[in-house]
């Protein structure tokens, strides 16, 4: 458990250092890059800017702060063998921002409430970061990251609300949006772009 | 967890028999009650077979076929009804009363609560609900507000579902119901269940004994407007809402019940990501 105190200190520090400086993945600087994550995600839902404004920021936080290319490597499953190297960096652009779009129309939710970091434990060879979500008129929930420095820095790799796993959410999203286009990958990039 | 060794399961299902036995004859007399309590506990399968899991998403989906026909009809409904509904209630009403009605809904559901605590063993979860209940009724004012909480009572919720999952009850296929959306079959049958266990649906008569359904409906169109966006976007702008809705409540569940997930399995490290 991290004291509101400490808390606050990380967050200053974290400020201060940025999320690409760490080389070893550690416990504190897991949880310094979710602590830093939190302070940007608390800033633009209290920035009142308009939703497309908060949408590009949330874009430029996913792409700051996670590992995009595993996740969205991860997402395509199997069917990334056969995708080309071109289809591949398509299919990452039009997926980050669609990322973006569906999980900040989420965060908008959380206007006037607020994510705090309690605690962070080593799993394998990377972290888990828990954080709790209190907002408006709703019991607190858990949000987990877990976090590695797989991409040679330290980014979250996937987000747990309540047990809801990004990566098999949104594997489960490409898979079927795939089937829908007869698992043409180029149909499926245009309805993602279309969708976001 | 309570009962958790495969040594024990002779044990628990004595201790689980037993417990329908007492909860057939202290709360329900009649016999129609007590076969269809038996029925549904049978129902949930006790000694399921170990089911095949879909290697990609973990999950038991034998009815799929069958599921997805009343996914296409809770969806309808939502559209035509629950959703405009939802809407109605929740500009009509202030926020201040709809959560006075979600927590009018809670506190009727907390007895409930207590006795599936107590038939899992769970001391820590009928002290919290029995406290909750006595201070949200008595300074709550009936329950409309949730004082317990603002004095750090915090909100324990549990259903006869988790407690047939205590008892050693697999989760069994998934389910898709009508009207209430997704279950397993030992959900379900702790549904059936948990329409018996509130002692307060025996302690009053009417008009009171409808105070509890009104409130839960008007509870239920407060979450389905209160998520509005979210719910919109599992079931109207994924790609396949059926399989997206099935996911996030697997995951979900197994979640509130302490199961592993599998998404223990994901690895960082074991992913070709070049190109991406």
């Amino acid at each position: 458990m991290m004291k509101r105190r400490d808390f606050t200190l990380a967050l200053g520090a974290a400020a201060l250092i940025g999320p690409q400086s760490a080389v070893a993945l550690t416990e504190s600087s897991a949880e310094r890059l979710i602590s830093n994550l939190v302070g940007d995600i608390n800033r633009v839902i209290a920035s009142g800017k308009s939703e497309k404004g908060m949408f590009r920021e949330f874009e430029r936080i996913f792409g700051n702060y996670s590992d995009t290319s595993y996740i969205a490597a991860y997402a395509m499953g199997v069917d990334a063998r056969r995708a080309s190297t071109s289809q591949k960096r398509a299919f990452s652009k039009a997926f980050q921002t669609y990322v973006a779009r569906k999980y900040g129309s989420r965060f908008r939710e959380f206007i006037g409430g607020r994510l705090e970091v309690t605690g962070v434990k080593k799993v394998k060879k990377w972290f888990e970061v828990s954080t709790v979500a209190y907002l408006k008129g709703q019991s607190p929930f858990e949000v987990t990251f877990q976090v590695s420095n797989r991409s040679g820095k330290d980014l979250f790799f996937n987000m747990f609300i309540e047990g809801i796993n990004l990566l098999l959410t949104e594997r489960t999203e490409i898979g079927a949006l795939l089937d829908r286009n007869g698992g043409d990958i180029d149909k499926m990039i245009a309805a993602l772009k279309a969708s976001a | 967890m309570l009962w958790a060794s495969t040594r024990n399961r002779l044990t628990r299902h004595k201790v689980f028999c037993w417990g329908i036995l007492l909860l057939a004859s202290s709360q329900f007399g009649s016999v129609a009650r007590l076969c269809l309590l038996i029925g549904a506990v049978s129902l949930s399968g006790c000694a399921a077979s170990g089911p095949d899991l879909d290697p990609h998403n973990g999950i038991y989906d034998p009815n799929e076929a069958a599921n997805r026909k009343v996914h296409n009809f809770n969806r309808g409904l939502d559209r035509t009804l629950v959703r405009p509904a939802s809407k109605g209630y929740t500009s009509v009403l202030p926020d201040e009363v709809e959560d006075s009605i979600g927590n009018f809904a809670t506190n009727l559901g907390t007895p409930s609560v207590g006795i599936n605590s107590l038939l899992q063993g769970d001391m820590q979860g009928v002290g919290l609900s029995a406290t909750r209940f006595l201070l949200n009724s008595t300074l709550g004012l009936f329950g409309l507000i949730d004082v317990a909480s603002e004095f750090g009572v915090d909100e324990h919720d549990t259903n006869f579902g988790e407690t047939l999952h205590v008892w050693g009850a697999t989760e069994g296929p998934y389910v898709e119901l009508p009207f209430l959306g997704p279950s397993t079959q030992r959900d379900v049958a702790g549904k059936v269940v948990d329409l018996f266990t509130n002692p307060l649906s025996y302690a009053l008569d009417s008009p009171e004994s409808y105070y509890s359904p009104a409130a839960s409906i008007g509870s239920g169109l407060g979450t389905r407007g209160r998520y509005a966006d979210t719910i919109d976007s599992v079931l109207y702008d994924s790609a396949d809402s059926y399989a997206q809705a099935r996911l996030i409540y697997m995951q979900n569940r197994r979640f509130e019940l302490g199961q592993e997930d599998q998404s223990a399995e994901i690895d960082p490290f074991e992913l070709d990501t070049q190109g991406f």
